[in-house]
């Protein structure tokens, strides 16, 4: 049970305080509730680079990461499609450093240029390294344009483009600044050796004077449901055949979320998993094979990816994995198997509850999501989902025209 | 308020960072047991360290291929009955092969130790390695370095590796289709009866423990020809390159180089090791470092660039590691040795100092943070034979050290003439 207290400053921003005094460390973590879907389709990539510029320098203080630093401090940032974070840890004896730092930077960025010009570059790196340099780097790129034609979880986060980066000027900057980094659209959480009280004094103090903003009011277009399977059959310099097949799923408040994760772990999740044991042990079609989703706020995608062992047909590692969820559907799960999976998932909610860091931010994102209290009721949920709920969203998932299809070919 | 001034703070080096103690049991077969008990949540982590790392092969990768397979089948269970016990208690059993040292390590709810620990028994008692597993592993894993092959990264880390130590030695060595193809299962059984089921062992606990944590291990584990004494290290000479330079094509498309720029570095008991690690990190080990500060956050060649010393027993290495743009690769390593000049030939200021200190003070403070990592401390202590003391010797130099002891490790070690230097694109 993680206990926090919540309460709202005037200007809208809402603050969490969850206490923990077996460690000399407080974390601070701010999460603006902006992330790649909320970009323009043809500026795509600035919420992440937006997240770099948030350490050039704001009003006041020109080094972040120097004045952080200096207070024995360590920080980090990640975009994703959904959201912004921004966490730092320190000794709680210097919290109020913190509290300096991350007002200032709510308050207003410095807009410098030379930091705009640096960053565009450094992300272009990053999205070299990662997307660019690499075997199969371009597949989430290929596979997201699939299967979402309206909705923008259409690109990733580090943007469609290099172009998108490169073009990016200061007076967009401004203009994103001033639509999502508010206190209305912020949640604070800090977390660790704090008491509840000093934590509010210190939020009025730093934060209390921040005017409030405009509450941006998402309107995302969302995705018809879809009528047909899409497929995309591809060749690159690469050393083996990959395959990669996307079902849309629940959104992460829908009940049915729950159900959704546990089919994935029962698919492919870990040595015993079906996927793995079948298709990769049995069979031997498949050099790696996992059954994974993002847990992305709106409706997302249960994803199956895998490689192949040289010689066999893409063809038939379809038909085989297609052979897995007929399976499931048809015979669905033991009460051992359902057991298993409700047993991961305790476990792994009680390694990450280890860190002070992680409780920070979940508390952030499930107070993003409506209720931060989600953090202490939903291994119930969880534990609620019965074997006939796996086969039914199974069967209603896995059809054939809810899918996306990827062959992603090794050039011979 | 002026939000132009600062908040005052406490300077970290003032404070007075303290490694919780461990207990320490011995098994009846001689077997030490190091334990930390601590954490709110009712997790634990049992590591179980035997002596079967790299260093002891007579043929490449049966070390990795051993510990790898030690959990894919006994007389009694199969691979997958394995792999459901595990899960079904949703824990996860991990294998690592190091240099000297091969671990297994558990991770479970510490409710579930009782249900687990047979199954580790009968994994260091009676894995059998059945064929059909090792041809398996061959295969998947020969693809896997297919495409490893492919990242300039991947290629960049074996290769430095090489000219530092020599393929023959453990460090330097790496791996390679055909040492894979040639793992013969009498390799492996003949390695995992000598260096796990008769081999030297400890064991590192923490989490919540239950209170007879030592009689549980004892009983599971306490009756085995495991043994606590010592084993004999094979020597294994070192055999540096000749040449120190190298640019390696690797990817005809490539958009980045992977530079890896390393010399040789003596081991954690040399005295020069606690200041060299300060050292490192005003160079380039952290965010705000001067590697940092000029080739990314001033230039904008790299999305990450960072100094480390290896993390070896017997000798250590110190490596400048980035991947960069094409074509500013060389330009890179040029601000690289430019940063080392600078080292050597002006003292840093105290202001600059002061930062760093206060940022390996606050990483410590933070890096204690929980069960897990403070018995990580520990087993870097045990493993490596340092003193009790060596936690708070390190503290000491990283509170004390001065701009002029700096300055003479700069002079010592950051000669650009000692340095391999390797670009692959």
């Amino acid at each position: 049970m993680i206990q926090f207290s919540r309460f709202v400053l005037p200007n809208g921003l809402r603050v969490l305080v969850h206490e923990d005094n077996s460690t000399p460390m407080a974390v601070v973590n701010v999460l603006y509730d902006v992330g790649a879907r909320d970009e323009d389709p043809n500026r795509t990539g600035f919420a992440h680079l937006f997240e770099h510029l948030m350490f050039g320098g704001s009003i006041n203080i020109p080094e972040y990461d120097d004045e952080l630093q200096k207070a024995g401090g360590e920080n980090n940032a990640y975009t994703t499609n959904d959201l912004t974070n921004y966490y730092c840890q320190l000794p709680s004896a210097n919290i109020e450093t913190a509290f300096w730092l991350e007002s200032d930077r709510m308050l207003s960025l410095a807009f410098s240029k030379k930091s705009l010009d640096v960053q565009r570059k450094v992300v272009c790196e990053e999205f070299k390294e990662h997307y660019i340099n690499r075997p199969y780097g371009d597949i989430w790129f290929k596979m997201r344009e699939m299967a979402y034609e309206q909705h923008p979880y259409r690109w990733m986060t580090i943007g469609k483009e290099l172009k998108h980066v490169e073009e990016a000027s200061l007076d967009d900057v401004k203009k994103f600044f001033r639509k999502h980094y508010n206190p209305a659209n912020a949640i604070l959480v800090v977390a660790g050796n704090v008491v509840t009280e000093q934590v509010y004094e210190l939020a009025i103090k730093w934060f209390g004077d921040i005017p409030g903003g405009e509450k941006y009011n998402r309107n995302l277009p969302q995705e018809v449901e879809q009528q047909e399977a899409r497929r995309l059959d591809i060749t690159a310099d690469v050393p083996v055949d990959a395959f990669l097949k996307t079902w849309h799923m629940p959104s992460r408040l829908d009940p049915d979320y729950y159900v959704a994760d546990l089919i994935t772990d029962i698919l492919g999740s870990g040595a015993s998993s079906r996927l793995y044991q079948s298709l990769v042990k049995e069979k031997q079609l498949f050099t790696n094979i996992d059954c994974y989703h993002f847990g992305s706020t709106d409706a997302g995608l249960i994803c199956v990816d895998g490689k192949l062992v040289k010689g066999v047909r893409l063809e038939d590692a379809e038909l085989a994995v297609q052979a897995q969820l007929d399976l499931l559907i048809r015979e669905g799960v033991s009460v051992m198997e359902l057991e298993k999976v409700k047993n991961k998932t305790e476990s792994t909610m009680a390694f990450e509850d280890m860190s002070v860091m992680n409780r920070a931010a979940s508390l952030a994102y499930y107070e993003l999501l409506g209720d931060a209290n989600l953090m202490n009721t939903e291994l119930e949920r969880y534990n609620a989902v019965t074997a006939d709920q796996l086969v039914e969203l199974s069967r209603k998932i896995f059809e054939e025209k809810n899918s996306h299809t990827l062959y992603y070919r090794s050039k011979k | 308020m002026n939000r132009k001034i600062a908040p005052p703070i406490k300077d970290a080096v003032e404070f007075d960072l303290k490694l919780k103690p461990y207990d320490k049991y011995v098994l009846r077969n001689g077997v030490e047991l190091y334990a930390v008990n601590a954490g709110a949540e009712e997790v634990i982590q049992v590591e179980w360290v035997f002596f079967a790392g790299n260093s002891y092969e007579k043929k490449h990768m049966v070390a990795s291929a051993t510990n790898f397979l030690l959990k894919n089948g006994t007389s009694q269970k199969s691979a997958f009955a394995i792999n459901e016990l595990v899960d079904y208690y949703g824990a996860s059993l991990a294998r690592t092969c190091y240099n000297e040292t091969a671990s297994i390590t558990l991770h479970s709810l510490t409710k579930h130790l009782p249900k687990l620990l047979p199954l580790i028994r009968e994994l260091l008692t009676d894995a059998i390695f059945p064929e059909e597993e090792i041809s398996l592993f061959q295969q998947n894993n020969r693809q896997r370095l297919e495409v490893n092959l492919k990242k300039n990264d991947f290629v960049a880390n074996r290769l430095i590796d090489e000219y530092l130590f020599g393929f023959e030695h453990p460090y330097g060595s790496y791996s390679r289709f055909e040492d894979l193809a040639a793992l013969k299962r009498e390799d492996l059984v003949s390695f995992y009866d000598q260096y796990y089921r008769r081999g030297k062992c400890i064991l590192f606990v923490a989490g919540k423990l239950p209170p007879n944590i030592m009689e549980l291990l004892d009983t599971a584990i306490g009756d085995l020809p495991l043994h606590g004494g010592d084993v004999e290290y094979p020597e294994h000479p070192i055999e540096p390159a000749g040449e120190k330079k190298y640019r390696v094509s690797n990817d005809p498309n490539g958009v980045q180089g992977a530079i890896r720029i390393a010399r040789d570095f003596p081991n954690r008991h040399h005295p020069d090791f606690f200041g060299a690690q300060v050292l490192n990190a005003l160079f380039g080990g952290f965010f705000g470092s001067r590697l940092m500060n000029n080739i990314r956050e001033d230039k904008g060649y790299t999305y990450g660039i960072y100094s480390y010393l290896q993390n070896h027993i017997q000798r250590s290495a110190w490596m400048i590691s980035t991947e960069a743009g094409k074509e500013v690769s060389e330009a890179t390593i040029q601000e690289v040795y430019k940063e080392m000049a600078l080292l050597r030939d002006e003292l840093v200021d105290e202001e600059e100092l002061l930062l760093v200190r206060n940022y390996l003070m606050g990483s410590t403070l933070g890096d204690l943070d929980g069960p897990f990592h403070i018995i990580g401390r520990w087993k870097n202590i045990v493993l490596n034979k340092l003193s009790e003391d060596y936690f708070y010797q390190s503290i000491r130099t990283i509170k004390t050290i001065q701009p002029e002891e700096l300055q003479r490790l700069a002079r010592k070690y950051l000669q650009p003439e000692d340095f391999y230097e390797l670009v692959v694109i």
